[in-house]
């Protein structure tokens, strides 16, 4: 791991000064993760203000949506003028990037970075279970995300968009939606844990 | 009544797009600072191991549900205009039920896993090319199953209207039952996770006692009722009312009917027998006194192009409808000026079947508009088959100020991730 000093502005050592630097960027030490319910009234926090200054919640998957359909739009628009779900997004001259979640999910991703530089946990890596190769987690990761992502679309929202958002705003759906993820989840988890365990 | 704000007329597209850029950068910040990249401690949740994700999850839920509803109830935030995700009971269940199945198996959520990746964890880079996958995938496959998709649909359905319970009753009873998990989550920490629950700070006991005061604090204010939103926008709108902003001629109701780019909906809010001697083609009757029950529906369908007139025989009622209708958010509304009986002296001068009232019983002409009474009488309850009830739009040149506007709404599409 790297030198933990802070960046050390002394004009006897440079040789100290010039690593200091490159480790101000490139090897800062880790920190912890925050406490639990610190986080939770911070991500609060975020959502109450979310819905108070626009309107509207949170949102990852709907943003990934309007990014694949803007790419199929450009291969093949007539294909997405046959299909009424992409068309809501696509059809005419519309731009399904046009949408405040598209920014959204790049503000998520250069929020996720900026944190993990500042904490230092910016790092190549791959975390999985004890008992797999890093191939499977991989694969399994994919499979995983494939599923995710259809059953997000089918439910109109995922984690983001319709446990937080809609849990927050009461609506009953999203209710019904979240214990029916956690029960999904928990009901296969035995099942896989050797992915896991 | 100011929030939430109408981003795009105050700063324009750009401005909107950065801010809503700016809350998906503290998203992922939190995300990130909660451990949220890391799935190892996203999986351990569903092995009793770690319940973070448990904490965050409903602690950020009842903190922003809690300050939400607090803001609502002190008249500063509206609540109809915040998006509530739509309730499609099946598909939300069953899509959850796939959801969990995928978060157990690839160790993410899509928001997890933007962040996972952003930090360069490959697993959280092969679940994302995962999603996109997926998502793609569903695209390509809603059309064979799109009638079950739109199904079961219950619209913008709250837990409390659902229950029939006040709001702040509902977010206290949500706030213990959360509360509830969380010392049941700890204890399996300690009991599975094999974690020192005496290291845990104890401000989480203020934390906890303060949201019990919050939501208690919520069933205190209570929820503004009707005449209270009316009392905050009344300033603005009564002046619209006196100078005639939103009273439409019946000429101008008739060129926006007729109008293929625009929505017109229109309430008839007279008693059903009145409605049933005469009312004007495609109108529905809403009496005044159910009004309240169609205002949900007229939010769910909002779009850009709708526009809501309210009609009565006069104006009376339809002002009272147009009050209430105005305090609860629904855009774009507009009264029909002199009602039905100015909409019969414009377009059914000719139609032999229908008689004026003699002038005696009739209230005079400028009183008129304050009464509620129909100034005609028609042989039978032929509803909208009168010829006066669907002008033929080509056949009338009429003179007239015309009011109508579309106010800009705002963008409340699909929501969150839908």
């Amino acid at each position: 791991m790297s030198v933990s000093a802070p960046p050390s502005l002394s004009p006897q050592a440079p040789d100290v000064q010039r690593r200091t630097v490159r480790d101000f960027f490139l090897a800062r030490p880790v920190r912890p993760y925050i406490h639990p319910y610190l986080g939770a009234i911070l991500l609060g926090l975020v959502l109450f203000l979310a819905f108070f200054i626009t309107g509207n919640g949170l949102g990852a998957s709907g943003g990934l949506n309007r990014i694949i359909v803007f790419f199929q739009d450009l291969i093949s628009p007539a294909h997405v003028d046959r299909n009424a779900y992409l068309l809501k997004m696509a059809g005419g001259d519309k731009n399904p990037l046009d949408d405040w979640v598209v920014p959204m999910v790049f503000g998520t991703l250069a929020g996720g970075f900026v944190s993990g530089w500042i904490f230092g946990r910016v790092k190549v890596e791959t975390n999985k279970g004890p008992n797999i190769s890093v191939r499977s987690r991989w694969l399994w990761a994919f499979v995983g995300g494939a599923i995710m992502g259809y059953g997000a679309r089918m439910a109109r929202g995922c984690t983001s968009g319709q446990a937080l958002s809609g849990g927050a705003t009461l609506s009953v759906g999203s209710w019904a939606f979240m214990f029916a993820v956690f029960g999904g989840a928990y009901a296969v988890a035995w099942f896989v844990r050797r992915l896991w365990n | 009544m100011n929030f939430p704000l109408l981003l795009e007329p105050m700063v324009g597209k750009p401005w909107m797009y950065v801010i809503f850029a700016l809350i998906g950068f503290a998203f992922g910040f939190v995300l990130e600072m909660s451990g949220f990249g890391n799935s190892k401690k996203l999986a351990a949740q569903f092995y009793f191991k770690d319940l973070t994700v448990l904490k965050v999850m409903f602690g950020a839920i009842i903190t922003a549900m809690v300050l939400l509803f607090t803001m609502v109830g002190l008249g500063v935030l509206d609540f109809s205009q915040v998006w509530v995700n739509p309730t499609y009971v099946w598909p939300g269940i069953v899509g959850g039920l796939i959801m969990g199945v995928g978060f157990i198996i690839g160790g993410f959520c899509p928001g997890t896993s933007l962040v996972a990746a952003a930090t360069a964890k490959l697993d959280g880079v092969f679940f994302v090319l995962g999603v996109l996958f997926g998502i793609f995938m569903f695209g390509e496959t809603v059309p064979f199953f799109e009638e079950w998709w739109n199904s079961s649909y219950l619209g913008r359905l709250t837990i409390p209207e659902w229950l029939g319970l006040s709001y702040g009753v509902v977010v206290l009873g949500i706030v213990l039952m959360a509360l509830f998990m969380f010392w049941g989550g700890e204890q399996l920490e300690r009991i599975i996770g094999k974690k020192d629950l005496r290291k845990e700070p104890r401000l989480r006991y203020a934390a906890a006692a303060t949201l019990v005061a919050g939501a208690i604090g919520v069933i205190m204010i209570g929820q503004p009722t009707t005449e209270d939103k009316w009392a905050l926008v009344a300033p603005v709108k009564e002046v619209a009312l006196d100078n005639r902003e939103v009273q439409i001629h019946p000429g101008e109701l008739l060129k926006i009917m007729a109008d293929d780019q625009l929505r017109v909906v229109i309430s008839d809010v007279r008693p059903e027998q009145e409605y049933n001697l005469f009312h004007i083609s495609g109108a529905r009757n809403v009496p005044l006194d159910t009004l309240g029950n169609a205002i949900p529906e007229m939010h769910a369908r909002q779009a850009l192009n709708t526009i809501f007139v309210v009609v009565s025989d006069n104006e009376a009622a339809a002002t009272d409808a147009w009050k209430t209708l105005t305090a609860e958010s629904v855009p774009n509304t507009y009264i029909l000026e002199g009602g039905i009986n100015n909409w019969i002296a414009t377009f059914g001068k000719e139609d032999p079947a229908i008689q004026p009232v003699p002038a005696s019983f009739a209230a005079s002409e400028s009183a008129s508009y304050a009464t509620e009474q129909l100034n005609y009488t028609f042989p039978a309850a032929l509803g909208d088959r009168y010829l006066a009830s669907a002008p033929n739009p080509h056949e009338w040149e009429l003179e007239y100020l015309p009011k109508v506007k579309l106010e800009m709404k705002r963008d409340k599409s699909g929501g969150g991730c839908g």
